[in-house]
Parts: structure tokens; C-alpha cells; sequence
């Protein structure tokens, strides 16, 4: 091999005059090789900068805190209130850190984690006390004590997910084929009226599939299958229509076409999703998160919740719609029921005509000719029937919607002479819409008369109430407080030393040039938290895994120079081999970071959670460590040797 | 070259020779008969090993529950496992987790009853038994669908991920590197997989993810290698393939050594202080390194002379050639 490796040298050794001329870059390079000029070194230094100001807010660990909120429409929380709270926790010895009012929320700030939990408790007890519990919500809360300067620029602290702050994740399936039947079924009972009422002839019953969904109606003869096609072309467009020969009937197939049916499904998320927000809120959790997750799934974070079986309690509740005319003077006091409505008393008759579980669907949407606000409501068939019913012979008379729903009212009780917290169940009834009926409704019908606000919200209360698609719990997963803090601990401990060894290990094998990558390696880990930080990114513990990963990894590209520039040095001056050394490396350091790259990209798109935390930052570990090799370790270079005339390099 | 230039050239060689570095000129190559047998051992072997004895799939990947909890004082597995069967459990693993007052309880899917209960159960009854200082640490369940569908997309991502590395190197390099590489990956991930089935280690998804990362590393050193293999292609006019591969390794051996080094330095602290969480994803990913390290230097190589890698297999473009030439002496 010896002998092999001589060739090598000697293939390149063979034409040196070649060098003397073509070389003359390397040449003259002794006086300005590796120097940059004056604006290069700026921006490494901006950017290096930009990084520790944006990466600093993590040096501000978050304050235990318990946040009150308003739970009603006005949100503001009053001194007063702050007040009581505070003097609550004093006097049960647990002094706050510091308290005041911030964006209308009352935050009063622990020691630690344990003071927090029972200084909830004592300041829940106060507050039902003085018989206002149920009107703020009291969640645990990690505050921020970054300088307000700090926030203003938009600096923050990363945001830890459940593994490392504890709390309940939840991953729940919206039931679409039900959603979807529910509203075939609505489809057909319009068929039918509109069978009805155009006097048409068809075979019973319609036959209806869900996969494909489709409707199939039989006719006694072509003729009356043409009439039929005519009359529900126009009248219900949601379908394509085919003909086609049933059991030997002339017979016309409706699919559901597939725009139509993925907006039945958007609907039913959206529509669970509402709720699911309304009453989230009801936790105490000071940032949860609701979000859809692909085609028919919603993901529920709770972190610092504890306990799962009551989030589960509220998650699963239901609230509901009642349709119900407006009684008028002469109807008989016994049936009526008053309720109250934007400032006056409405009586409502007892009698219900349609309950949530019917409605379809109900959007905020403007009328087509007026372009005023609306609200469009579709009713399933037996609703359309029930509501057209009671409509037809009260053209003229109100109808108001109610809407209920089930809370729960917090006191405590004492048990053995201990004070217990109980949570009793109410249900809650308001009136969110009066409407004058001015035609015989039927499945379709609109509120109008509306502001594009009270549209859209009364469309989300007609939401929240109807019967949503049912949804099942397919993934839970609690992580206890104790395992969160250990997490934490754990992770940046394992940062701590990967760092100190991988830093010790360069320093001894390549000594100055080794300090050179040392910075370069503490400045890659400075702009990893400052990205993570801003792109607001959630720290998790493979999320850890990864950063240490990196740490290892990114001196790769340091190393990939500083061999080359040794090997370099072996047929050229110090000044030209450092030259070389970075030229020769940036293509395999470009190569082998864009395949790394592709590689994690495919990771945070089969990903959830963690998983992905892990793949947001290797990705953007792989981008600063390629920033860092390339600049900041070639910046330092040049300081250090560039344009001077050196014989030895320490490297 | 000057006569001064030399005289630097000579010192600075001089000054290398410290007592870590001798001078490398290894024939990688030589071994490459028993590397390919020793490679194929292993990979048959893996193969075997999954098909016989599988994965022990963790829970993310078959659903059911999963409960770790803390007890005040330590507990014998059994006990607790005989008192939940007890109670109507069946099919239960405890086992301890970390220290002996911790305690795994894994509940199998299709268990009766509404299953995203269990794991609340589990601890209540736990907590009437031993008091309640015993303290929930973790609790988790996951639907049988949502394990299933995330074992398709694990194999899908492996897959996706190999496609396109490889169609990357082929735009970047040739057709018979594109192919190594490949071959270097896919013998990294059996290998990998192959060693979760031998000592029984539970495959979840941060495994899923460690072995997608060994995937990215293994690749990052065959990458460079080919890189250097390429260059010399164009450089050595004179010497045959496996001459040229020879010297590549050599060249990148130190860079190879040295990165490894710190990469498994930081996975034995992530394995050491990182907590039970991540252990799995820390042997995973050593076992991948050291692996990944083998494979860029054995495996991508060999299948390069044995495809028959010639001069002529690298498209040299003018431009980069005639930047190469002004560059090198």
C-alpha cells in the first residue's frame, strides 16, 4: 500500500512547473489567500449576533404561575379579583414571586411547581368563596420572564412539549361514514319532497349505498325516469346523474360527488373541533392545543393537566339545539317557558320541533342577489319534515333556537374536616336566536337580518350544538409531572456533556484549528435554539436526542475540512493548503448534508409528535452546522492566519 | 515548488507524525472477500431473524396500554402482575423500568370494554392496593388502527427514503454509486433491524426515527467516500480501481474515524444520562453507527469493484474539470 500511495503523491508531484504558472492564485495567495473582505466577516458576526439575541430568551427560565381569565365574553380580570387571589395564597403561606395583570389576565407567579398546584387549589377555594369560581378560568401556567424588550422584538423561549411539561395528548377519530350516511339520508328525504311535491311516480323504497354513496332510484318506465332526472337536476346538485338498468327497472343513480363529500367531512371536523375548543376551555389550561390532524383526525394537547379521566369527562360532552316556536299571548301559560334574549323576556312553547341531532349543517354565507350576511341550515330529512310541519301554518310567527349545554360549577365541601373540591353539573340554557318564520320551511332554510358577527357565531353555536359525527379516542398518552421534570433534566444534561466531550475532543486532536471548530460548534448550537425559538418549534425530548445528535454530527463538516487541509499540507504552503482545504471539502460537506437533509424531511412528514420535533431539528441542525463550517470556522481561520506569512500551522 | 516550500512541506509532515497518527496505508480493499462474506452473513442472518422471530414491537406500533408507575418502595413484577390478573387482566406484561420501584404494565389491544379506560384503571387500582404514593409517570394508549397504519407508514418512509437518496445520488454521481450507496443503506437498516429482533429490543417510534437518522449518517460517510473516489478518478490517471478506492479510504479514513468517534461520544452520553426514554433510541443509533461506519467503507466500495467502477463511468463536465485542474497542482 505504501507503494500505492507513493504513486499517488507522485501523480500529483509529477508536473510541479504546471503549478508555478497555473498555481499563481496559490502564489500571490500568500499575501491575501484567506482573507475575506471586511463585509463577509460583518455578516458573520450580525448573524452570530442575531443569534444570541433571539437564542437568549431561553436563558430566562419560566415562572410557576396559576393565570386567571375571564371565562365569559369580557375576558379583562379585575384588580379586585387579582387581589383576593393573592391574598388567598399569602395566607396559606405561599407567598407569590410577583403578580399583576398581563393581556387582561390575572398571573400570579410561584416558586415551584408544587407551590403552584396547591396555590391553584387555595385560590379556587377563595374564589368560590366569594362566589365567582365559575367565573374565571384558573389554569397552571409556565410564565414567561423574558424582558418585556426581549418580547417586543419578538424574542421568546421554546416552547416544551408534553414529554418534557407533563400533560394528557389526546388523538380522537371523527366517525366520517356516519357523517357521510347521516347526510345521504338528508338527501334522500329531498328526493322524495321533491318527488312529492312535483307529483312525480318512482319505485320504493331508494336503495342507498355509502360505498360508493350513491342513491338509486327505480322507475316504472323511461319516461317517468327523464321527468325525474329533469326535476332533481336543478333541485339537488350535490349529485352526479346516470342512468342505469336495476332488476330490469329503468333506474337513476346519484353519486355523491367527491368535492361534495370531502366538504361533509371538512364540516364534520370543523364542527368537532368547535366543540371540542369550546369546552377545552373549560380545563384550566392555560395554552392547549385543538388542532385537525389529516383527513379525519384531531389531536388534543393538555400540557400540565394531570388528570385524564376528567379531561376525558369534558371532552366527551354534549351540547344540544331546540328548535321551538314563540308562544303567542294566548297560549296557555302552563306550556310556556321564558327565557331571556339581547335584554327582554321571550316566552318559548314547550313543545319542541327539531332537537341538534338534525341538524346537518349550518354555515355563515351571504345571500347571492342582497350580499347580506345569513346563516344556511340544513336539516335531515325526518327534520325537514318536522320543520315544515310546524312552519307552514305559522308563516309570520318567531321561532327561536335554544341552546344547551352541560358545565360544570365548582364549590368545595368539607369531608372529615378536610376541604374537598366537588364539581357538580348544571346545565345551561340560552337563547342565541328569534327569528320571524316568513315561508314553510323545509331541510334548507336561512336566518337573515344578521351582522357578519352575529352570523358567524351563531353558525358556530348551531355547530357546536348539532350532533357532531361521533368520535372515538384512538391514541391517549399522560406523561406525569415527576417524568416531565426528569425529562427536562435528563435532556440538558446529556447536552451539557455531549458538548463538553465533543469540545474537549476537538480541542485535543486539533488543537488551534480545534478551537477554531469549538467556536464554531457553540456558535451552531446558539443558532439551533435561536431558529427553534423563533419558528416558535416545541422542544421535546427526541427533539434533545436530536440536538445532541447534532452537537456529534456537526463537526463533521469541520473535520472533513481540517483532514483535507492536513493532507493538503503535505504538497503545499499552510496558506494554500487552508485555501484548499476548504474548496476541496465543500462539495462532499454540500453533498452529504442535502442527502442527511432529504432524509430528515421524510421523517417529519411520516412523523407525529416527537418524531417530528426529532426531524424539525436535525433539519435545522444540518442547515447552522453548514453555516457555521463554512463561515464562522473559515472567518476564525482567516483571523487567525490569514494574509500573514506562516511555515506552521497548528493543526 | 520552491525550495522554501518544500522545506515547509517536510516540516509539516514531520510535525504530523504525533504518536495517534501513523501513517495510513491500510489495504481496505484486500479484505474485501471477507468483508462481502461477512457482510452477507450478517444480512442473512438479519433477514432470518426477523422473518423467524420478528420485532418486538413497542406500543406505538401493535396499540394497547401502557402504564409506568412509581411506587413509594420497590416491588416485585410478579406480585403486581398476579394481583392485576387477578382483577380480570389477562395477558399482561410488568416488568421494572429503570429502578425497582418503577414498574411497566403493558396491556394488549382488543382487551373488552372501552379501552381508552385502561390505563386510568390500572392506576386506580394500583393506588387502592399500595396506598396512594404510588405515582403515575406515563400512562398511554394507542387504537389498534392508529399502530397498524403507523407500522405501514414506517416501512413507506423507509422505502421513500431510499428512493430518493438514491435518485439523488444518481443525479449527483453515477448509476453504479447510486447503487452502492443503496446497497450500503438497505445493509444498514437490515442490520440495524436485525440486531432490535436479536436482543429483543422494543421498536417504537423513536426506533423508527433512530433508524431513519441511521440511515442519514450511514449515508453522509458513504457520501464523502464516493466523493473522494470520484476526485481521485479524475486525478490518478494511472492507477486501476481498486488502487484508486484504496487510496480514497485512506484519505477519509482519519476524517471517517474522528467523526464516528464523536458521534458515538455523544450517543453514549444521550445512552448514559438521557433517561429510559431515549435509551432505545441511543442503541439504535450506535449500533447504526458503528455499522453505517463499516458499510461506507466496505460495503459501498465493494459493490463499486464489483460492479466494475471504471474512469470512464464518471462523466467528468469540462467546466468542473478545468476548475479541478487550476485548483491542484
Amino acid at each position: 500500500m505504501a507503494r500505492q500511495r507513493g504513486k499517488a503523491q507522485g501523480a500529483d508531484a509529477a508536473p510541479p512547473g504546471l503549478v508555478s504558472l497555473g498555481g499563481g492564485r496559490a502564489r500571490t495567495g500568500a499575501g491575501n489567500l484567506n482573507t475575506f473582505p471586511m463585509w463577509r466577516y460583518m455578516v458573520v458576526l450580525v448573524v452570530v449576533l442575531l443569534g444570541a439575541l433571539y437564542a437568549s430568551p431561553n436563558l430566562f427560565p419560566p415562572d410557576y404561575a396559576v393565570q386567571l381569565s375571564g371565562r365569559g365574553e369580557d375576558p379583562r380580570v379585575p384588580e379586585s379579583v387579582l387581589a383576593i387571589a393573592e391574598r388567598a395564597a399569602a395566607d396559606a403561606g405561599f407567598e407569590p414571586l410577583r403578580s399583576g395583570i398581563e393581556n387582561n389576565q390575572a398571573v400570579i407567579r410561584f416558586r415551584d411547581n408544587e407551590t403552584q398546584i396547591r396555590a391553584q387549589d387555595i385560590i379556587r377555594q377563595a374564589l368560590v368563596r366569594e362566589g365567582i369560581g365559575d367565573d374565571y378560568i384558573i389554569a397552571l401556567n409556565l410564565a414567561s420572564t423574558t424582558p418585556a424588550w426581549l418580547e417586543r422584538l419578538g424574542g421568546a423561549r421554546m416552547n416544551y412539549g408534553l414529554d418534557l411539561s407533563g400533560g394528557v395528548h389526546f388523538l380522537l377519530e371523527v366517525d366520517m361514514e356516519t357523517a357521510v350516511r347521516d347526510r345521504l339520508n338528508g338527501f334522500e328525504e329531498e328526493v322524495r319532497s321533491v318527488f312529492r311535491t312535483e307529483r312525480l311516480r318512482y319505485l320504493r323504497p331508494i336503495e342507498s349505498t355509502l360505498e360508493p354513496p350513491e342513491l338509486t332510484i327505480r322507475f316504472r318506465d323511461s319516461a317517468d325516469r327523464d321527468a325525474g332526472r329533469a326535476a332533481l337536476q336543478d333541485r339537488v346538485r350535490e349529485f352526479d346523474l346516470s342512468t342505469d338498468v336495476v332488476d330490469g327497472d329503468p333506474a337513476l343513480v346519484m353519486r355523491l360527488r367527491s368535492d361534495v363529500v370531502s366538504e361533509i367531512e371538512d364540516y364534520a371536523i370543523s364542527q368537532n373541533l368547535q366543540s371540542l375548543r369550546n369546552r377545552v376551555d373549560e380545563l384550566g389550561v392555560s395554552e392547549p392545543l385543538v388542532q385537525r390532524m389529516g383527513r379525519n383526525r384531531i389531536v388534543i394537547d393538555l400540557p400540565g393537566i394531570q388528570d385524564s379521566s376528567r379531561a376525558k369527562d369534558i371532552i366527551g360532552r354534549v351540547a344540544n339545539l331546540e328548535f321551538r316556536l314563540v308562544a303567542s299571548a294566548d297560549h296557555p301559560r302552563s306550556e310556556v317557558e321564558t327565557f331571556e334574549y339581547q335584554g327582554r323576556d321571550v316566552d318559548l312553547q314547550r313543545a319542541v320541533i327539531v332537537t341538534g341531532d338534525r341538524v346537518g349543517n349550518a354555515q355563515a354565507g351571504h345571500d347571492p342577489e342582497t350580499n347580506m350576511p345569513q346563516v344556511n341550515i340544513t336539516l335531515d330529512g325526518r327534520g325537514g319534515e318536522r320543520m315544515h310541519e310546524a312552519t307552514r301554518h305559522n308563516i309570520g310567527r318567531q321561532m327561536a333556537i335554544l341552546f344547551r349545554e352541560t358545565l360544570t360549577r365548582t364549590h368545595y365541601e368539607e369531608v372529615d374536616g378536610e376541604m374537598v373540591l366537588v364539581q357538580v353539573p348544571y346545565e345551561e340554557q340560552r337563547l342565541i336566536s328569534v327569528a320571524t318564520i316568513q315561508a314553510a320551511l323545509g331541510t334548507r332554510f336561512r336566518i337573515t337580518g344578521l351582522s357578519q358577527r352575529e352570523a358567524r357565531d351563531l353558525a358556530l353555536l348551531l355547530r357546536a350544538g348539532a350532533l357532531a359525527a361521533p368520535m372515538y379516542i384512538v391514541e391517549e398518552r399522560t406523561v406525569g409531572a415527576s417524568l416531565g421534570e426528569e425529562n427536562i433534566r435528563a435532556g440538558f444534561m446529556s447536552v451539557a456533556i455531549g458538548f463538553a466531550l465533543v469540545l474537549a475532543f476537538m480541542m485535543f486532536y486539533y488543537r488551534l484549528f480545534g478551537l477554531a471548530a469549538n467556536i464554531a460548534l457553540a456558535v451552531n448550537l446558539v443558532l439551533l435554539i435561536a431558529v427553534m425559538s423563533l419558528l416558535g418549534a416545541t422542544l421535546t425530548l427526541p427533539g434533545i436526542a436530536g440536538i445532541v445528535l447534532t452537537v456529534g454530527m456537526a463537526v463533521d463538516a469541520n473535520v472533513l475540512i481540517f483532514s483535507r487541509i492536513r493532507e493538503e499540507l503535505q504538497y503545499r504552503s499552510p496558506q494554500a493548503a487552508i485555501s484548499a482545504g476548504f474548496d476541496r471539502a465543500f462539495v462532499a460537506i454540500l453533498d452529504a448534508n442535502i442527502t442527511t437533509l432529504i432524509v430528515a424531511v421524510i421523517l417529519y412528514a411520516i412523523g407525529t409528535g416527537p418524531v417530528r420535533g426529532f426531524a424539525v431539528t436535525l433539519s435545522i441542525g444540518i442547515c447552522t452546522s453548514l453555516f457555521s463550517a463554512l463561515m464562522v470556522t473559515r472567518a476564525l481561520v482567516n483571523l487567525m492566519y490569514g494574509g500573514r506569512n506562516i511555515r506552521r500551522l497548528a493543526i | 515548488m520552491s525550495e522554501s516550500d518544500l522545506d515547509v512541506d517536510r516540516r509539516n509532515m514531520e510535525k504530523r507524525q504525533r504518536f495517534w497518527e501513523f501513517e495510513l496505508a491500510i489495504n481496505f480493499m484486500g479484505a474485501r472477500r471477507f468483508a462481502s462474506a461477512l457482510s452477507i452473513a450478517l444480512v442473512v442472518g438479519s433477514i432470518l431473524l426477523l422473518a423467524f422471530r420478528g420485532l418486538n414491537f413497542g406500543l406505538d406500533f401493535t396499540g394497547g396500554t401502557l402504564v409506568e408507575v412509581q411506587f413509594p418502595e420497590s416491588v416485585e413484577p410478579q406480585v403486581v402482575r398476579a394481583q392485576l390478573e387477578a382483577a380480570g387482566y389477562e395477558n399482561l406484561v410488568v416488568q421494572h423500568f429503570g429502578t425497582p420501584r418503577d414498574l411497566l404494565v403493558r396491556v394488549p389491544p382488543d382487551l373488552v370494554g372501552d379501552e381508552a379506560t385502561v390505563g386510568d384503571q390500572l392506576i386506580r387500582r394500583l393506588q387502592e392496593t399500595y396506598g396512594s404514593d404510588v405515582l403515575m409517570r406515563r400512562s398511554e394508549f394507542v387504537g389498534p388502527a392508529v399502530g397498524e397504519e403507523l407500522r405501514e407508514q414506517g416501512g413507506l418512509a423507509m422505502l421513500a427514503a431510499l428512493v430518493l437518496v438514491m435518485i439523488y445520488v444518481l443525479f449527483r454521481f453515477s448509476g453504479k454509486f447510486a447503487i452502492g450507496a443503496v446497497v450500503a443503506l438497505a445493509h444498514d437498516v437490515i442490520i440495524v433491524m436485525g440486531a432490535f429482533s436479536l436482543f429483543r429490543w422494543s421498536f417504537d417510534l423513536p426506533s423508527l426515527a433512530a433508524v431513519l437518522a441511521v440511515i442519514g449518517y450511514s449515508l453522509n460517510d458513504t457520501i464523502v467516500i464516493s466523493d473522494r473516489i470520484r476526485e481521485n478518478f479524475r486525478r490518478l490517471r494511472r492507477e486501476g480501481p481498486i488502487e484508486v478506492i484504496n487510496i480514497s479510504l485512506n484519505q477519509t479514513f482519519g476524517r471517517t474515524l474522528v467523526t464516528s468517534l464523536t458521534t458515538i461520544l455523544v450517543l453514549a452520553v444521550l445512552f448514559i444520562f438521557g433517561g429510559q426514554t431515549v435509551e432505545g433510541f441511543a442503541e439504535a443509533l450506535i449500533v447504526g453507527v458503528l455499522i453505517g461506519t463499516y458499510s461506507s467503507i466496505y460495503v459501498a466500495a465493494n459493490v463499486l469493484v464489483t460492479l466494475g467502477i471504471s474512469r470512464e463511468d464518471l462523466v467528468v463536465p469540462v467546466k468542473e474539470g478545468a476548475d479541478q485542474e487550476s485548483i491542484s497542482p
